[in-house]
């Protein structure tokens, strides 16, 4: 018996290295706070028996919750808050499972000395998903342990104990979860942990305000870029202007005698600048001299022939039926531009370096990756060196690349003193790792009933998650497919008997990258428009059409119920009124539905977008006014992409390099109404930051061509 | 050189070797004032909105020899929890930011609007809040705009009902 919980255990261990990487020893402040260490350790052994749905490290000892004397818990939040509420709907898990009000628990960011790190990262709205089961149980344990150390200290049962607010009460005696933990070495932990009764929550389901909106408000200093050390001296790194620009040799002499240079430090790899302030490292960076090997100068038309349907390796990565040959199918092209995250908040970081540990505080959506690449870099061992993340000004797939990192710590090292090293928004925007160009090619064929007897979506993309290092080189090749590439790339018309999609693969001679939403919002784009087109040529109405042609199998009764819901909701209809027409369109990410009907005009050629109605349905809502948030915000940074952005390669070089004309969403274009709808199909939480990204390019798209007769085809959308 | 300015009501008298430093890197990195945020550097995106003299100004781009003698007002200054601006009421009822970067630049704008159009249109919002927000928050800000002016006029009744 002993012998097979022994092998039980190491099975498990085992499962939980492979998925989610080691964790690190930690040692945290102590400051004021009664209890550490040992809740610490009971609370791992807990946690390393349970099957964790999120990938984070729970095999070595890390710290979830720290109680304070003054009765406040204070949950280590493995996940990153970059505005997505995560830190909202985690407060809200655990304050009712821990049986405190919201007002007594505050979250922050676990560091990589506190173990509590996310093995992988804060991304694939997964965060809220992934953390609901875990995180309640940890929390009913914590809870849990009080009550049985209550008991012991007021002489009672557990039974006849009663929690409300973080004070443990029996007849008329009561205890505060501070007061309990005074002095107890030896924890009881229960055996296993009794989740409350999910109607008996006081805040999870319900709008409670973010936790962070005073800070954001009143503008408290918690991003990357308002970190600080002692004694910071500030950075720049000088980089090329031309795509596969490699370094070659620099001529520094002029930048040494500027006003505030420290010390220009030379690389293998880079040249930067250390200074006293951030505008002189940035005059410095001007007057270094730099040679750069490059090739030869780059063209959009090279990058659009690139990404043509039939170039690279292609993956069949659906298929039902046969595949669609004659001469009565009808076929359409669709193409979508290369993307900038843009994100407010230029990349930056503060890095010390010491003899032989590394402090970094940066806004990275990867702390173990951020970490494993410095220590490498500094021929350390990933312990020594302590990443602390913060808030990000802005995440969407930006801050999965953190070299700059690197780049800090070895200008730290090399003048032994902090440093800050900000990007400027021309290196932001010629330097991201953007949102890939895609080209899709779409057929079908009607039958006699006017439903499709065929569908297929022939789409081709640049890397996603090949070459990030959040993939392991080893997994393409397995898959055969781009994974983030893919997304919204499959056909949710099941009922369709002949349906296939397939997939070619193109590396570009630049950086492409996770993008939110990944291929969701270009795939979704250009099936949608496709499937509007066959239901106008059907003569059939846009809804009922794509309802004809989903399975009813529990994800394809999401589907349709959402698909109705927003037709119901928006009135949808095929007639123009006052100058407006109607466009619809659906999609399905990471397991949740979403529909948008959307209402635009056309004022002097430009498109105007009137009012949306997103229907969605992310399971149980943990935060339903977060989730309206989200919804608003895909809603415009959807219009956004859809409506103005692009990145065009002009000489080698990616272009252009700051708003304005790199054309972004402003007020002016947001709609005046979003109408928000929540369903609840499923009874745990799903995917919420992404999923409402989906529709919003087709659903534009097919509005105008109700209004106009034109079907437009390339994003931007542009009528001229 | 020494500059002299005003900043939130207190005095502050700073020395710099180029007159030409964006008043922005004076606000965040010698003031230690970070609610300006850095976004573009070239006043195309408004994250480094204060008040210049009640003066809606994009710092990234102002040399701070323009500031001497000036009042000049950043987010941490407009209020605060004890004694919020109407605008950051009306942000915080409305639950408008996300990532929450872009959102002082969005409401020192705000706070300058009102001051010269007391209740803004909608078109006087689309053509005078012209900030770039990421997050997508433009459609919440709408509304807490309206509502920050009837907040606003409402304090300015009280205080002068005569104009009223």
């Amino acid at each position: 018996m002993a012998d097979n919980q022994s092998s039980e255990k190491k099975l498990s261990r085992r499962k939980f290295l492979v998925r989610g990487g080691l964790g690190t020893i930690g040692v945290l402040a102590v400051g004021t706070y009664v209890l550490r260490n040992p809740i610490r350790r009971a609370i791992l052994e807990k946690a390393n028996e349970m099957d964790l749905a999120y990938m984070g490290s729970t095999d070595n000892p890390m710290l979830w919750f720290e109680l304070g004397k003054d009765n406040v818990v204070i949950l280590h939040s493995p996940k990153i808050e970059m505005g997505q509420g995560t830190f909202t709907g985690l407060a809200q898990m655990a304050a009712d499972e821990l049986e405190i009000s919201m007002s007594n628990i505050k979250v922050v960011h676990a560091t990589t000395a506190t173990g509590n790190i996310d093995g992988m990262s804060t991304g694939g709205s997964t965060s809220i998903s992934g953390l609901w089961q875990p995180l309640r149980e940890l929390a009913a344990i914590f809870r849990e342990m009080m009550k049985i150390e209550a008991a012991k200290k007021l002489g009672v049962s557990v039974d006849d104990l009663s929690v409300k607010d973080g004070v443990v009460s029996a007849n008329s005696k009561s205890l505060t979860y501070a007061e309990i933990s005074e002095g107890v070495t030896n924890w009881t932990i229960p055996e296993k942990p009794i989740l409350k009764d999910i109607s008996s929550y006081k805040y999870v389901g319900k709008p409670v305000p973010r936790v962070d909106l005073d800070d954001k408000v009143y503008g408290a200093p918690m991003f990357g870029l308002d970190a600080e050390m002692p004694n910071m001296l500030y950075g720049a790194v000088v980089r090329p202007s031309k795509i596969g620009a490699k370094f070659i040799s620099a001529t520094t002499d002029k930048a040494e005698k500027m006003p505030g240079v420290i010390k220009i430090v030379s690389e293998d790899d880079f040249v930067g600048v250390v200074a006293e302030s951030y505008i002189e490292a940035e005059n410095a960076k001007q007057a270094i001299e730099v040679i750069w090997e490059t090739p030869d100068n780059l063209q959009q038309d090279a990058i659009v022939s690139m990404m043509t349907v039939g170039n690279g390796k292609s993956t069949i990565i659906q298929k039902e039926g046969d595949a669609l040959e004659g001469d009565d199918i009808v076929q359409m092209e669709f193409r979508s531009p290369i993307g900038a995250h843009a994100q407010i908040e230029p990349n930056g970081v503060v890095a010390f370096v010491e003899e032989s540990k590394a402090t970094i505080m940066i806004s990275t959506q990867v702390i173990g990756i951020t970490r494993k690449e410095v220590s490498s870099r500094l021929g350390w061992d990933a312990e020594q060196v302590n990443v602390i993340p913060t808030y990000l000004g802005g995440g969407f797939g930006r801050r999965l690349h953190t070299p700059h990192a690197v780049q800090a710590a070895v200008m730290s090292q090399a003048v032994g003193k902090p440093v800050k090293y900000i990007f400027s928004r021309e290196e932001e925007f010629q330097h991201d790792m953007f949102r890939p160009p895609t080209h899709h090619i779409l057929k079908g064929r009607l039958n006699e009933q006017g439903l499709l007897d065929g569908l297929e979506h022939h789409f081709v993309s640049g890397d996603v998650g090949n070459n990030s290092a959040l993939v392991p080189n080893i997994v393409p090749p397995i898959v055969g497919a781009d994974i983030g590439a893919i997304r919204g790339g499959f056909l949710q018309y099941s009922a369709v008997p002949n349906h296939r999609s397939v997939y070619w693969h193109v590396t570009l001679p630049f950086a492409t990258s996770w993008w939110r939403s990944l291929g969701l919002l270009a795939n979704t784009f250009a099936i949608e428009s496709f499937v509007d087109e066959m239901a106008l040529k059907a003569g059939k109405d846009a809804i009922e059409f794509r309802l004809a042609q989903v399975n009813d199998d529990e994800a394809g009764k999401r589907l349709k119920e959402v698909m109705r819901t927003a037709g119901e909701r928006a009135g949808y209809s095929e007639e123009i009124k006052d100058g407006k027409a109607m466009g619809f369109a659906a999609s399905v990410d990471a397991g949740t539905p979403c529909a948008h009907v959307v209402e635009v005009s056309v004022e002097d050629n430009k498109i105007r977008v009137h009012k949306v109605t997103v229907v969605l349905d992310p399971g149980l809502a943990v935060n339903p006014d977060q989730i309206r948030a989200q919804c608003e915000g895909c809603v415009i940074m959807g219009m956004s992409a859809v409506l103005f952005e692009q990145m065009k390669v002009v000489d080698g070089s990616l272009t252009p390099t700051i708003y304005g004309p790199y054309e972004m969403a402003l007020m002016k274009h947001a709609p005046r109404e979003i109408d928000v709808v929540l369903l609840q199909g499923k009874d745990t939480p799903g995917a919420v930051g992404e999923p409402p990204l989906g529709p919003i390019g087709a659903a534009i798209a097919n509005a105008i061509r109700r209004l106009t007769g034109k079907r437009l085809q390339s994003m931007p959308l542009k009528l001229t | 050189m020494k500059i002299s300015m005003i900043v939130n009501g207190q005095s502050h008298a700073i020395e710099l070797t180029d007159e030409y430093t964006p008043l922005l890197w004076v606000i965040r990195d010698i003031l230690g004032l970070k609610g300006t945020k850095f976004g573009c550097g070239k006043a195309a995106c408004g994250a480094c909105t204060l008040h210049v003299d009640g003066e809606a100004v994009r710092s990234c781009s102002y040399p701070v020899k323009f500031a001497e003698g000036k009042q000049i007002t950043t987010i941490e200054g407009l209020g605060n929890a004890e004694n919020p601006h109407p605008v950051q009421q009306a942000w915080i009822e409305e639950i408008v930011p996300q990532c929450g970067y872009c959102q002082p630049g969005f409401m020192m704008a705000t706070a300058a609007l009102l001051n010269k159009i007391p209740n803004p249109t909608d078109e006087d919002i689309d053509n005078n809040i012209i900030n770039v927000c990421r997050c997508g928050t433009y459609y919440r800000m709408r509304k807490a705009i309206h509502k920050a002016a009837d907040k606003q006029n409402a304090i300015n009744e009280i205080n002068e009902p005569t104009k009223a």
